[in-house]
């Protein structure tokens, strides 16, 4: 029986294959379908003007040429840049100190990992939620503990100075945990001889930590730094959950802009070229660092 | 929680004080003061730290359930006395959550079926068998990875529509029985990792590589089909912006999109508000401590690979 099967298909090559693409058609359907399809169609729309009402209209650039003389295009870009400058940075220091910390020979180190996680599993919804209240400028915890240590406190949301440093406050408190997860396991994947051949040398903690732990721990740095690039582009839930973009589109960002074009005025052309300016940016960056690490990444290990 | 406090310094100062006794090398006085320092410097860094992600949760808590006339007072009541669970009833009242909650564990239950079937069944693929063009199609579908998921929405929010899937959960679910890139690299991973002898025995016995598939690796996989399930389940519920595009009606909506309008419903009432968080972060919470493990090493295993 199984003889006259492997007959029918021919050789043993030839039937894994059709074995193998019975195994990916879902992915290659998928593919095609969710993200490749629409990613070509995005592209066109881009170029038309289209309500979805009716027929998209094809009108060539003049999306992006409306975008470049768009002020609350630029102010999207102006925003969504001091979110990633913000956030990015702050975020992976702030980490990977803790993470150093954390790595120590701590006790109760699963106690600590586990509640610098909680925010993490969290949603940013339900956080964006949590934080408004923490914000609220009379009664908020914040602005009472500010109030404790002898500031005045500020008017967090309704400030166009300071809605979104408190959106960034914000987004790197719920995304530490992820990354310090991260840093811990490259700490643990540093062989411990380097750093006690470094001691027999006489090296200095601070020596061990500039030329052991930096170097070493640089594939993993560039990890969590792209992803959280890509990540901080695509800020969305915390604009629109605790400022609809405001006071005075101070939070509007990339997306948020994107959201309200498409799915509140219908402009679907404009959101569209609006997609792809971020699209673009988010793989021109990437692409960016994938050049910059040969410079400062070490893969030694 | 006082008790909470109390501990992790009382175990700094035996800590330090066992790594003083220990440094038993005479005239060695500053190197100990330096290292108790250290050690309580250490606890004390990670205490506040600790502190600033545990008390917003509490504060979330403890504000959902309070009186109305406990939320607006100077200094803050950390204790509401007694606690008001009738709120959570309230808020069942304002709008369907429980509803809500049935709706977003139903999404979230499918996606994750279909992610863990469709990316082992491609992983497998492309970690265990040979076929024209595997690497080809594995690039590709990594380089989705750099899509943002902005950039389909619109076309996909038409899809949809001509489909009439919209208002249905099918947008958020359907997709998910078609891999994601995501999903097919941290099972990949773990299948290569998988030795090659089970393959060739299986092979031996007659076995075809679906069947292999299904009755070895798929078994085998259990921790990465763990981490992997996490993920998804959790991105799901968390997921905002599909459900805000997709789903058009109230009864179909997800327990995430509905805590946003909570905000409008109830007039500013801040302990219905915290109560619904409450309910949004709950089953994920309770989740994360039966599957912590599984998190951290997903997060740590993709981490490093990538």
């Amino acid at each position: 029986m199984r003889g006259r099967f492997r007959e029918f298909w021919g050789s043993n090559r030839k039937r894994e294959a059709i074995e193998a693409y019975i195994l990916i058609l879902p992915m290659i359907v998928g593919l095609i379908v969710f993200t490749a399809g629409p990613v070509l169609a995005s592209l066109y729309f881009s170029f038309t003007r289209w309500n979805l009402l009716s027929r998209p209209k094809w009108q060539g650039f003049d999306n992006y040429i409306e975008l470049s003389h768009d002020p609350l295009f630029w102010i999207t870009i102006k925003n969504t840049a001091f979110y990633v400058l913000g956030t990015v940075p702050t975020g992976t220091v702030l980490a990977l100190l803790l993470a150093i910390a954390l790595n120590q020979k701590i006790r109760m180190l699963a106690v600590f990992r586990t509640i610098y996680f909680l925010p993490v599993v969290s949603s940013v919804v339900a956080i964006s939620v949590l934080w408004l209240w923490l914000y609220q400028a009379d009664f908020g915890l914040v602005n009472q503990f500010l109030r404790f240590l002898g500031f005045r406190g500020v008017r967090w949301l309704s400030s166009t100075t300071w809605a979104m440093p408190a959106i960034i406050i914000m987004s790197i408190w719920h995304g530490l945990g992820y990354n310090i997860v991260i840093f811990i396991a490259g700490l643990q994947g540093i062989p411990q001889d380097y750093y006690e051949a470094a001691t027999v040398d006489g090296a200095t903690a601070w020596h061990k930590f500039f030329n052991i732990t930096i170097p070493l721990l640089s594939p993993v740095t560039f990890f969590v730094i792209t992803l959280s690039i890509i990540n901080s582009f695509q800020v969305f839930a915390q604009a629109y959950v605790m400022t609809q973009g405001g006071p005075v589109n101070a939070t509007k960002t990339i997306v948020y802009y994107l959201y309200q074009q498409g799915f509140m005025h219908f402009h679907m052309g404009y959101a569209s070229a609006l997609a792809y300016v971020l699209f673009i940016i988010i793989v021109a960056l990437t692409l960016f660092q994938f050049w910059f690490q040969q410079r400062w990444v070490h893969y030694e290990i | 929680m006082s008790a909470g406090e109390a501990n992790p310094i009382r175990d700094a100062q035996t800590t330090a004080i066992a790594g003083a006794v220990t440094a038993t090398q005479p005239g060695l006085m500053t190197y100990r003061i330096l290292h108790i320092g250290g050690r309580v410097l250490l606890y004390a860094l990670l205490i506040i730290v600790g502190m600033t992600m545990l008390l917003p949760l509490l504060w979330m808590i403890s504000t959902s359930l309070k009186h109305p006339g406990e939320i607006f007072i100077l200094p803050p009541k950390w204790l509401p006395n007694p606690p008001q669970w009738g709120n959570y009833v309230q808020l069942f009242d304002v709008l369907p959550f429980g509803l809500f909650v049935f709706n977003s564990i139903k999404i979230a239950v499918l996606a994750t079926v279909g992610a863990l079937l469709s990316c082992s069944m491609a992983a497998f693929a492309f970690a265990r068998m040979r076929f024209p063009g595997r690497n080809f199609i594995f690039a590709v579908a990594l380089s989705t990875l750099m899509i943002p998921f902005h950039v389909t929405l619109i076309p996909l929010f038409a899809l949809y529509r001509d489909l009439g899937w919209l208002g249905t959960h099918l947008p958020l679910t359907v997709p998910f029985f078609f891999g994601a890139a995501f999903g097919i690299f941290l099972m990949r991973q773990f299948y290569l990792t998988i030795p090659q002898e089970l393959v060739e025995a299986a092979r031996i016995d007659g076995c075809n590589f679906i069947q292999i598939y299904y009755r070895i690796f798929l078994p085998l996989s259990k921790p990465a089909l763990a981490t992997l399930g996490i993920f998804t389940f959790l991105g799901s519920w968390n997921n905002l912006m599909g459900p805000l595009i997709f789903l058009t009606k109230v009864e179909s909506m997800t327990v995430t999109l509905g805590l946003t309008l909570l905000t409008g419903q109830t007039g500013g009432r801040w302990e219905l508000i915290q109560a619904g968080a409450v309910i949004s972060i709950l089953p994920i919470i309770v989740m994360f401590f039966l599957g912590q493990e599984h998190f951290i090493q997903g997060i740590a295993r993709t981490g490093l690979k990538g």
